[in-house]
């Protein structure tokens, strides 16, 4: 297969996605005001106390991140399997994996993206110095496309079952912890003076590892879940 | 004289091979058991520096490997079902989820008990315990998936890709007290070194656990032939052991 198929391909799919994402901007900007009201809740249930917001701040934040990630993978693959689309994507004698992966990107670019766009808005919130909310961007760009990845393996996997929300998080959210740790850890970590290189370099290595395995997995549980 | 053993692939010769297969393994269990216990609590020596709660290590510690070690296994079925199309490999997979996912619960919750007078905490957030806890979080996530697809080939298929993917918690498990600063201890056994704790203790381990590993062979063995049962109720062999076993 020659080079320019398969990056027209990619470029075919990451574009068809976010045409289609953009026609429908509630779908996206719900997920983002999601992930704002979410933060917002936060300082209200634990009362005003700056230092005990400090503390939670990192956390609160990507744990909200988490939330609305898992909340936009209804998006990723229910409407294109629900009018017959996907159906046809299975039948391209292109590699599956690759349109997922294209997919999953666009996915990433409409509902990942403005999360970490708007995190240093909310880290704010919860007075957070700017160097903080700094290694907070950069972990939330590192950690939300591992999101989306692993992300698309669940959403895969339940395509088209009743329960379908509450199941997906099921199966995802633990295999979203690591992401957790290691992201809210490395502006802990930033902040208590040790440094978020560690934190920041695992971030990475989940990165790569979740890019190079989770489309092929992904592609795996499409074909299963179309039988 | 050569054994067809893939004869047994198949889910017919299978039960009958479990059915007689079971009583072995749950003598084997409670044999085992009583031994292991009867060390644990009345041959092995008060801990000098935990004194007598230590005594839980018995269970904590075979429970904490079976859970792990189910998994593993249950992975390995279902990613044979996967490949190889097997119905049984993946009915085998179904049956050890709930045995593991119990080891996985007796693990957090004998730790639990033995960490309130060790750490003072009943929980900890350190590596161990929440990788742990995200095992279970997996076994759940595993049964609820299958249970969940009402096509019980899909459900397999499904299952296993789940299964699979989860699979590289198992090694950040057993390697976490090594590669990070944990609370939880640090492992007394290798392959490689002399134990760090008392012959006795580790003997009493070693025999709690190989019980833990008969009881889960007799209990998975049950458990998968009812699936087996149940998967093939349409069978006219079923229909027969239904018949024969009926009061």
């Amino acid at each position: 297969m020659s080079s320019p198929t398969l990056l027209t391909m990619f470029r075919c799919v990451l574009r068809r996605d976010l045409v289609l994402a953009l026609r429908r901007r509630s779908d996206v900007l719900s997920t983002l005001f999601f992930f704002i009201i979410v933060i917002s809740l936060f300082p209200l249930g634990v009362g005003p106390e700056m230092s005990l917001l400090r503390a939670m701040g990192p956390g609160v934040v990507w744990v909200a991140a988490l939330l609305a990630s898992m909340l936009s993978l209804g998006r990723l693959f229910s409407n294109d399997y629900r009018d017959g689309t996907l159906e046809q994507m299975l039948l391209t004698p292109q590699p599956l994996p690759l349109l997922v992966f294209g997919k999953v990107i666009a996915h990433w670019l409409v509902s990942g993206v403005p999360l970490v766009l708007i995190a240093p808005l909310l880290g704010m919130q919860f007075g957070l110095p700017a160097d903080a909310l700094l290694v907070l961007v950069g972990s939330l760009l590192l950690g939300t496309p591992v999101l989306s990845m692993i992300g698309a393996v669940g959403a895969a996997l339940t395509l088209g079952l009743r329960g379908g929300g509450v199941l997906v998080s099921l199966l995802v959210l633990p295999l979203y912890i690591p992401v957790l740790i290691f992201g809210a850890g490395a502006v802990e970590a930033h902040i208590s003076g040790l440094g978020a290189q560690a934190h920041l370099s695992l971030l990475g290595a989940f990165l790569v590892l979740s890019l190079l395995f989770a489309p092929w997995a992904t592609a795996a549980a499409l074909r299963i879940s179309m039988e | 004289m050569a054994i067809n053993w893939f004869k047994y692939a198949s889910p017919v010769t299978f039960y009958e091979l479990a059915g007689k297969m079971i009583p072995w393994f749950a003598g084997l269990a409670v044999v085992l058991g009583v031994a292991g216990l009867y060390i644990g609590f009345f041959v092995a020596p008060t801990d000098f520096q935990q004194g007598e709660a230590y005594r839980i290590i018995f269970i904590h510690v075979p429970a904490s490997w079976m859970s792990m070690f189910v998994y593993v296994v249950m992975a390995v079925w279902a990613g044979f079902g996967l490949v190889l199309n097997t119905r049984l490999s993946s009915m085998m997979a179904s049956a050890l989820a709930p045995t593991g996912a119990m080891f996985a619960v007796i693990a957090l919750w004998t730790g639990s008990l033995w960490g309130k007078p060790m750490w003072g905490a009943w929980w900890v957030w350190d590596a161990r315990l929440t990788s742990e806890l995200i095992l279970l979080f997996l076994y759940i996530g595993f049964m609820a998936l299958q249970a969940s697809i009402d096509d019980s080939r899909r459900a397999d298929r499904a299952g296993a890709v789940l299964a699979l993917v989860g699979v590289v918690n198992v090694p950040i498990i057993y390697f976490s007290v090594k590669w990070w600063n944990t609370l939880h201890q640090g492992s007394s056994i290798s392959l490689t070194k002399a134990p760090a704790m008392a012959q006795i203790m580790l003997t009493g381990m070693l025999v709690m656990a190989l019980a833990a590993w008969m009881y889960t062979i007799a209990v998975v063995l049950a458990r998968v032939r009812s699936i087996i049962l149940e998967r093939e109720r349409h069978s006219a062999w079923v229909a027969d052991v239904v018949r024969s076993e009926a009061p």
